[in-house]
């Protein structure tokens, strides 16, 4: 464990360099990964530091995410440490193997870099693909800035890896916007990564031959529930540990993180509750609507799953009018995916302020200030006037 | 976040816009300051006009939606003009700089342009007398520079110089460096 500070190094680098950066120094045992737009980069800057002989990885080029995802539970269940990267189509194409990684219970670290699902065909980022995994068992983490997609690379492993925990986590980094967009960050030096994500140590690792074990075996009606329960209880343990590793992190980065962060949230009257880059955006827009007199508040969720439903609905309570924002739709349902869990967050909690739902961003589409200015808006109407239209709205939709 | 630059590069698949917009958030990373630089993919191909942004602050910059009132816009290539409307969302106090053989004045005759300050300088030539390629990104950057200081121009020489050192070669990094100075010279406003 690292205690003091460490000088971090200020670069210039796109979020897919970045998590490339995080990756070479994690130096996992095995990366397998397949290349799709946007995260390509990352598998190309990863397989030269391969060349390179600057990392120990088995680096292995599948022939698709499919098997990219086998690989990684084949790798991680024999005891190494194991790590990929996708985006859109390749993660939906590992659908059936995320359940296996989860319910085997394998700390697999996944760095996706959002992008919308076909059809029609489109390159650009929402939250389509990682929302279809929102079931899937894994933990997700979303990043704001390149930065934070550095730093949650980083903090996943420690959070897959942890003994009350035990699950696959992924992070989020929004394609091209932090994919491929270039910011100021601070990298950490390879040994202070190194000491914090220390030595796995796997409790049950398939190559000990003298401790034999059985990975993937048929379970039916006898005991597949009580597996359920438990990963739900893993779960459940991860909301109390991944504020651990974040306040662990942040005293010898200086950068801490929780579940999600209140930007000018506590004493706000109106909230926007927004995941990834959107909610740098908002927070500029929150510092424009203070310095009118407005009391406006950003809610940022770091940690989708697990939900953190408690300290969400203590942050909200108080609330005059809510805006959840959705870059995905959950088509047929009452809301996105967000909105719906911050509505039963809300419900469970027998809170009932007034809440809109935002669809915004589907396939890249560009989100401006002026767009979250309107949501504002909307909410200083809805407190005065009640609500006289439909909650659920389209933000930036050409009608 | 009152000194904010926002920069928007126009330019054709394989002439370095990209690259330019890097370029100057690199250079400024070297001064302290924060930066973005983003470009607007779609389809890439060599020849098809792109786009790219670069900001510059010396606070951190948090929004990420892209430039739509850009403070200044860069055209790459002379034969986008007809082609992309790069004047759009250009506000009065804009700078528009484009490399065209075109006089500053011909060019807003030409556009039907009258507002903020308009820069020309012809950088293919530039380029092709110099690096003896038409790659018009590092001239473009010497002739912004003239126009708006938007980073210091030592600095982003010494960029420039080892970039092309590191990944190129010692002859091309220098012909680039004169391509940069040159073109900061030759740069006309009208």
């Amino acid at each position: 464990m690292v205690s003091q500070k460490v000088k971090g190094k200020p670069v210039a680098l796109d979020g897919d360099r970045a998590v490339a950066e995080a990756i070479r120094q994690m130096n996992p045992d095995v990366v397998a990964a397949y290349p799709i737009t946007p995260q390509t980069e990352i598998v190309m800057r990863f397989s030269e530091f391969v060349a390179n002989g600057e990392v120990v990885t088995e680096f292995i080029p599948v022939e698709s995410e499919h098997a990219a995802m086998s690989a990684c539970i084949g790798a991680s269940a024999a005891g190494g440490r194991a790590q990929t990267a996708t985006a859109g189509a390749g993660l939906a194409f590992m659908w059936e193997v995320l359940w296996v990684a989860s319910g085997t219970r394998l700390p697999i670290v996944m760095h996706v870099v959002n992008r919308s699902l076909s059809a029609p065909l489109n390159i650009h980022c929402d939250h389509s693909d990682s929302m279809g995994a929102r079931d899937a068992g894994w933990i997700q983490l979303y990043d704001e800035t390149v930065q934070e997609a550095y730093d949650n690379a980083i903090q996943a492993l420690r959070i897959a890896e942890h003994p009350d925990i035990m699950l696959p986590t992924l992070h989020a980094l929004d394609g091209f916007i932090l994919g491929h967009g270039v910011e100021r960050l601070e990298l950490l030096p390879d040994d202070a990564v190194r000491s914090f994500i220390g030595i796995y140590e796997p409790q049950h690792p398939l190559l000990d031959v003298d401790h034999p074990v059985t990975y993937g075996p048929m379970v039916l009606t006898d005991y597949f529930f009580e597996y359920k329960r438990q990963q739900a209880a893993a779960m459940e343990r991860a909301l109390e540990i991944i504020p651990q590793i974040g306040e662990e992190y942040g005293t010898f980065t200086g950068r801490y993180y929780g579940l999600m962060e209140g930007y000018r949230l506590e004493d706000a009257e109106f909230a926007t509750i927004a995941l990834g880059s959107t909610a740098g955006t908002i927070k500029t827009v929150v510092d424009e609507l203070r310095d009118q007199g407005v009391k406006a508040g950003l809610l940022k969720l770091r940690c989708f799953r697990p939900f953190p439903a408690t300290i969400l609905a203590e942050a909200l309570g108080d609330k005059k009018a809510i805006a959840v924002l959705d870059r995905s739709l959950s088509f047929g349902a009452q809301g996105g995916p967000l909105f719906l869990e911050v509505i039963t967050a809300l419900f469970t909690h027998g809170l009932s302020p007034k809440v809109l739902n935002y669809a915004y961003g589907l396939g890249g589409r560009d989100i401006v200030p002026a767009r979250i200015h309107q949501v504002y808006k909307d909410l200083i109407e809805i407190d005065r006037e009640g609500l006289t239209e439909s909650s659920i709205r389209y933000l930036g939709l050409r009608e | 976040m009152s000194d904010l630059v926002e920069i928007r590069w126009h330019g054709r698949g394989g002439q370095g816009a990209v690259t330019a917009s890097e370029l100057l958030a690199e250079a400024a990373l070297h001064e302290g300051k924060y930066f973005q630089a983003f470009p607007d993919y779609g389809p890439e191909r060599m020849g098809a006009p792109i786009r790219a942004y670069t900001r510059i602050s010396s606070s951190p910059i948090r929004q990420h939606n892209q430039i739509t009132e850009p403070d200044a816009v860069v055209v790459l290539d002379p034969t986008l003009l007809g082609v992309v409307d790069f004047a759009e969302g250009l506000e009065d106090g804009g700078l528009l700089l484009v490399n065209t053989p075109l006089s500053p004045n011909e060019l807003r005759r030409e556009l039907g342009f009258d507002k903020g300050r308009v820069f020309t300088i012809n950088a293919t030539r530039v380029a092709l007398d110099i690096i003896k390629r038409n790659i018009t990104n590092t001239p473009m950057i010497g002739a912004l520079l003239r126009a708006l200081e938007v980073v210091n121009r030592d600095v982003v020489r010494e960029e420039i110089r080892n970039r092309f050192n590191t990944r190129v070669s010692k002859e091309v990094a220098e012909a680039n460096v004169e391509a940069f100075d040159r073109a900061y010279t030759e740069v006309r406003e009208g």
